[in-house]
């Protein structure tokens, strides 16, 4: 089974994408993350102004079988959460690359997003 | 350890099932997701390979003397081609395993055959011939969990399903009853058991034929995953949670199972157990409904509204069916009225919950 991985992104090694623009970055899990998952019942995400540190946890992902913390692939302020998930968190397994996406960061650092996956990296470890 | 593999093993590789370690065995755990599965048997019917489970016959002029002795439910009502839930306890009236016990329908060479729970099988072997011994019974007793695959067809067109397949008329067989039939020609054991709710089978079969068996009854194959949140919205027990003589050990009483002890008959446990009655459980198994938002695991702490720990929890997810997270766990007595106001301890976080009576669903 091969998944989607969006040339446009970049990745962490623990499944989170980050879509970098301008100094804004958006984030969340990838489709192989929300397959290995399984059904997502619950997320958990920090609020609006709160700052993320690059390979830190920032949030958790509960699917009926399992609980995974999330981890931030850049450093910066939170400036948007994606509301809908707190309703519909399977637009995670739905949509992981678009309506389900998690935040929006302003990013403090933008050489940090170098030091992550690029698709073809992160295709590699995921096969 | 190599994991015991059940005989359909290949057949749910080739359905691209995902598998877990569970009691030893490597079984499906999702083939679909748990959802679809969950939903599948709620509305329609699946499948489920439960070829884990152990499978223990006991024989001879003594059969019933020494089950009797060793279960806590009154062996000596059943008729052949009868069962009854039942547990095993120690001398303490820990329960050990619980079991269904079907007495074999007339003709069958022997009389009792039972199902422990994944993994005991040996243990619960050992446990019935070393009784057997020290009291100089003459019965023969018998591991076969490798003589039969069990495959359990749950869900309200399961009746429908399995009438197409089978050569008995299933109108005739009750609930908690068993028949000898055969099932897409395979020769099998028919009970009307399950562990879901819903109206349903299990079929016991020699594990050369089970692909026949698993293949005539076309619906959504599920794994151990939906067959946990379809037992947990029930609030069935499962062995390893609930109870455990080690990690989890609770009586029949605190586990909300007294029903099946019958302290009019002579078994292991059974002084112990009679204290208990008369006393009533210090603690007991409750079901608990969050308030707030977060899912309830198992082990997490369950608190009075001040953060007074009470108990935990001992087996929780969000409700597929109700949309909502249930679980169950253990409290005092005092706090296990339904609708007592608690608090369910998640990542450091006090979430509000109230207690409920279980099953979760009316069924």
């Amino acid at each position: 089974m091969s998944f989607d991985v969006p040339d446009d992104l970049r990745y962490l090694e623990s499944h989170e994408w980050v879509r970098v623009a301008g100094d804004t970055a958006a984030v969340g899990i990838t489709a192989f993350a929300q397959d290995e998952l399984g059904d997502v019942v619950f997320v958990e995400l920090p609020e609006e102004g709160a700052e993320l540190a690059a390979g830190e946890d920032f949030g958790v992902v509960e699917s009926i079988k399992a609980v995974s913390d999330v981890y931030a692939p850049v450093s910066g302020t939170v400036t948007a959460v994606n509301d809908r998930l707190r309703d519909e968190p399977e637009l995670l397994n739905e949509d992981p690359f678009g309506d389900g996406w998690m935040l929006e960061v302003e990013v403090a650092d933008e050489s940090e997003v170098d030091d992550l996956l690029s698709p073809d990296a992160y295709r590699d470890q995921i096969e | 350890m190599t994991l015991r593999a059940p005989p359909l093993s290949a057949v749910h590789q080739r359905a691209d099932a995902s598998f877990t370690d569970f009691g030893g065995w490597e079984m499906p755990v999702e083939f679909e997701s748990i959802r679809t599965e969950h939903e599948a048997v709620r509305d329609e019917a699946g499948k489920f390979d439960v070829s884990h489970m152990g499978q223990i016959t006991v024989a001879g002029p003594d059969a019933a003397t020494l089950t009797q002795r060793l279960t806590t439910n009154d062996v000596t009502v059943l008729d052949p081609g009868e069962a009854q839930y039942g547990a095993i306890t120690d001398e303490d009236g820990i329960m050990l395993d619980d079991i269904v016990l079907y007495r074999l329908p007339e003709g069958a060479a022997d009389e009792f055959l039972f199902i422990p729970n994944a993994g005991n099988d040996g243990e619960m072997t050992e446990r019935w011939l070393s009784e057997r011994d020290e009291r100089g019974l003459d019965a023969s007793v018998m591991n076969r969990t490798e003589e039969y695959a069990m495959i359990a067809v749950q869900g309200p067109d399961a009746p429908d399903l399995l009438a197409a397949e089978t050569d008995i008329s299933l109108a005739g067989l009750s609930r908690f009853e068993v028949a000898d039939g055969a099932v897409a020609g395979v020769d099998s054991l028919i009970a009307q058991t399950g562990y879901t709710g819903e109206r349903g089978f299990e079929i016991l079969c020699p594990p050369d034929e089970a692909e026949a068996v698993w293949g005539a009854l076309e619906c959504q194959p599920c794994g151990l995953g939906a067959r946990d949140t379809l037992r947990l919205e029930m609030g069935f027990l499962l062995s390893g949670q609930e109870f455990h003589p080690v990690d989890e050990p609770r009586t029949p009483y605190e586990a909300g199972i007294g029903w099946t002890v019958k302290l009019d008959t002579e078994f292991t446990g059974r002084d112990a157990l009679a204290g208990v009655a008369a006393d009533g459980p210090e603690e007991k198994l409750i079901g608990i409904e969050l308030i707030d938002r977060g899912v309830p695991r198992h082990g997490y702490d369950v608190t009075t509204p001040d953060g007074e720990p009470i108990g935990h929890i001992t087996s929780g997810t969000m409700s597929p069916t109700l949309g909502s997270p249930i679980a169950l766990a253990y409290v005092p007595a005092a706090y296990a009225e339904p609708d007592t106001s608690v608090r369910v301890v998640v990542r450091g976080e006090p979430k509000k919950a109230r207690t409920r009576s279980t099953p979760f669903l009316d069924r």
